[in-house]
């Protein structure tokens, strides 16, 4: 029979087997979350289609035609803003959602126990149901534009866990600190606005001048739209790979270092939150 | 021994506490602002005649420094053993620590101190309902706060038939809970934890809501779970659920641990560091000729309970202003329903006070009193002969508890079985 030991400081051994175990809360609260949604609507889970079609719609037709703003090339407009725009809304609301959700939740905290990373980990899947979610509204949109991507596409599935590591990493790094410090409620919101600024979501990395390349890849997320776009646009937009790199390592990094914080905090969640 | 379940060596459980400076009566800007300053600044041990700058002599200032953070020990040296099979009751006062060493036991709060060992699958009822979402259907909430509790997909949806049968909810399963009454809540939300099968069951109090029914039902179950050789912790203010179901009881008083041992001997440690003055009232004043000034079960043990089958020898003193040619006394002990139980009538013995101005005593004793268990009070009532003036009626006065002591140690009284116990004699014919 395995042996628990509780002491101040310890029992970090049995936390990987914990969250094991627990396995089906990650999805159990994540469909928590998305049933909680539509309950009492009554176009229920069509409303998940409605805001990126609707998007899509807006680019399409305001941005594309009426405003007939230039494209890169070939490739039509809305298509262009849209491929950027799908992992930016996976990383800006599970950011948010990911930041909020420890404090959402903490009757459980302090009721229950189950490994506490097991939380923003959920939103963070909710977030990325979304995402899939658009990601199919995309897909309808290439087939209206007869817009194929090529064999760079096969790539695409790296940078959807490069998004993903990147939105786990910052979203634990700002859950744990907001139990805390209450103060993040109101920083989230503007470092995903701010974000969206620097980000190479409205506009395309290549007018960033060479001298501030590096120190702009810093942001994780600039190598994730930018691979997205070279995965989907059949290349037409240099991927700049300096860049890439130094996506990767901050969101490892990111990642690596927001585990150990959250796994410090953790045992003062319950008395703090 | 190393057949322990539970084991806690020396556990400890410390909160900071921030106490807000004390403000002074006069409050200058330049003395908040260098206050706010100083606070910044890194403590220097020498501050205090620092802190209060010049000040008018004879200027009335409150300078009260209480510590900024203090320490308080919700749980200090508590040491315990609980072997497997186990039914231990917790017991305390509000505010003694149960909660705490139980969120500390469920592994939800790190112990400051000491260490807790464990051998076996924990699951714990802290609370009903934990995280039930009021927009989810009965169906899914089972889900959802099994899987909170620790129950894989498969394991509820096996035992889903079960919950519901025990819950009695089938009509209503794909209603959102917020239309549930709070029975069915309440309900529900047992429901699923009673079917968490795990070694080490912790309960918190959870039977406090929910009627008479209900907590019957619970009671129940957590006796069939103790049964098939589970080790339930059980936290309890109702000494009566705590004899029915547990075999050992710990004590904890303002976070240490006062008695550790048989229920019995943990119920009479307990109830010993309570209110002394149980099964006695002293009277106000009140003006008229003739008062009750106090009433006294002095047949009461040490800790202030009656034992079962015992005398119970009640004193009450009346002052009278007059003489009253029949004073009519009389007394009811009721129980937990407030029932009255006892009817006892002096004047049908003959018995009257006011003889003659000034104190009298009555004296009422019941040689072999068979209370059920649980908490009784008196009702007592003043007056003079029926037809002419009532003086005073003392209503729920004395409260005192009940025991029953003779009972097979197996299964215990419980105060619904009867509101008094009889001394009938079985044999095998």
């Amino acid at each position: 029979m395995n042996e628990r030991v509780f002491e101040p400081g310890g029992a970090k051994r049995l936390y990987w087997s914990d969250l094991w175990r627990f396995r089906e809360l990650f999805y159990t609260l994540a469909w928590r979350d998305l049933a909680v949604r539509y309950k009492q609507t009554v176009i229920g889970v069509a409303w998940a289609l409605i805001r990126p079609v609707l998007t899509m719609l807006v680019f399409t037709f305001l941005f594309g035609k009426l405003a007939k703003l230039p494209s890169d090339g070939a490739v039509p407009y809305s298509i262009l803003v849209f491929v950027a725009m799908l992992p930016w809304q996976f990383f800006s609301t599970a950011l948010s959602e990911s930041s909020n959700s420890l404090i959402q939740n903490s009757n459980l905290i302090s009721k229950v126990y189950f490994p506490r990373l097991i939380v923003p980990a959920s939103s963070v899947i909710t977030s990325f149901v979304d995402f899939a979610i658009s990601f199919a509204i995309l897909a309808l949109l290439m087939a209206w534009f007869h817009y194929w991507p090529d064999w760079r596409v096969l790539t695409l599935p790296l940078f959807v866990a490069l998004a993903f590591g990147a939105s786990m990493g910052a979203g634990i790094w700002l859950c744990a600190l907001n139990v805390e410090y209450r103060d993040f409620r109101y920083i989230v919101p503007f470092i995903v606005q701010f974000g969206l600024y620097i980000s190479p979501v409205g506009f395309s990395s290549s007018i960033v001048p060479e001298k501030w390349r590096l120190l702009y890849s810093m942001n994780p997320m600039v190598g994730v739209i930018d691979g997205f776009r070279w995965a989907l646009l059949r290349g037409e937009a240099e991927l700049y790979w300096p860049g890439l790199i130094a996506s990767i390592g901050i969101t490892v990094f990111l990642g690596i270092t927001g585990l150990w914080y959250f796994r410090k905090m953790e045992r003062t969640f319950s008395d703090v939150i | 021994m190393s057949d322990w379940i539970i084991k806690v060596e020396n556990l400890g459980k410390r909160y900071r506490l921030h106490h807000q400076q004390e403000r002074r009566k006069y409050v200058a800007l330049r003395d908040v602002i260098s206050e706010k300053i100083m606070s910044l600044l890194p403590k220097r041990p020498s501050a205090a005649s620092k802190d209060s700058p010049a000040l008018p002599a004879g200027a009335e200032t409150v300078v009260k420094r209480m510590p900024k953070n203090e320490d308080f020990w919700a749980l200090k040296n508590v040491s315990f053993e609980i072997k497997q099979g186990e039914v231990v009751g917790i017991i305390g006062r509000n505010g003694a620590g149960k909660s705490t060493l139980l969120k500390v036991l469920s592994q939800i709060t790190e112990p400051s101190e000491g260490s807790v060992r464990m051998r076996g699958r924990v699951a714990s009822l802290l609370e009903v309902g934990t995280g039930f979402h009021p927009e989810l259907t009965g169906r899914e909430n089972i889900f959802l706060n099994g899987g909170i509790l620790g129950m894989t997909r498969a394991e509820i949806r096996s035992r889903f038939d079960e919950i519901v049968a025990f819950a009695e909810v089938e009509k209503f399963l794909d209603t959102p809970v917020k239309r549930y009454s709070s029975g069915m809540y309440v309900r529900l939300a047992f429901a699923v934890a009673a079917h968490l099968e795990p070694e080490i069951l912790i309960v918190d109090e959870v039977l406090a809501v929910g009627d008479a029914e209900f907590q019957k039902k619970c009671l129940g179950k957590m006796s069939e779970v103790a049964n098939g050789g589970r080790t339930v912790l059980f936290v309890s203010h109702n000494l009566a659920s705590l004899t029915a179901l547990c075999s050992r009881g710990i004590v904890l008083n303002k976070g240490r641990v006062q008695a550790v041992g048989q229920l019995g001997y943990a119920i009479e440690s307990y109830l010993n560091s309570g209110e002394k003055d149980g099964g006695r009232y002293v009277g106000e004043p009140n003006g008229k000729p003739f008062q009750i000034m106090a009433v006294e079960i002095y047949s009461l043990s040490q800790s202030g309970v009656h034992v079962s089958g015992q005398p119970l020898r009640i004193r009450v003193t009346i002052r009278c202003d007059r003489s009253n040619k029949q004073g009519c006394l009389s007394m009811q002990v009721t129980n937990h329903l407030n029932t009255p139980v006892l009817h006892f009538r002096a004047y049908d013995q003959g018995v009257f006070y006011g003889a003659k101005a000034g104190t009298s005593i009555l004296e009422c004793e019941l040689p072999e009193c068979w209370l059920n268990i649980g908490p009784h009070r008196l009702t007592l009532y003043l007056s003079d002969p029926p037809g002419a003036g009532g003086y005073e009626t003392l209503t729920g006065v004395c409260p005192f508890e009940v025991d029953v002591r003779h009972a097979a140690a197996w299964f215990g009284w419980r105060p619904e079985a009867c509101c008094y116990i009889t001394n009938e004699r079985w044999n095998n014919a």
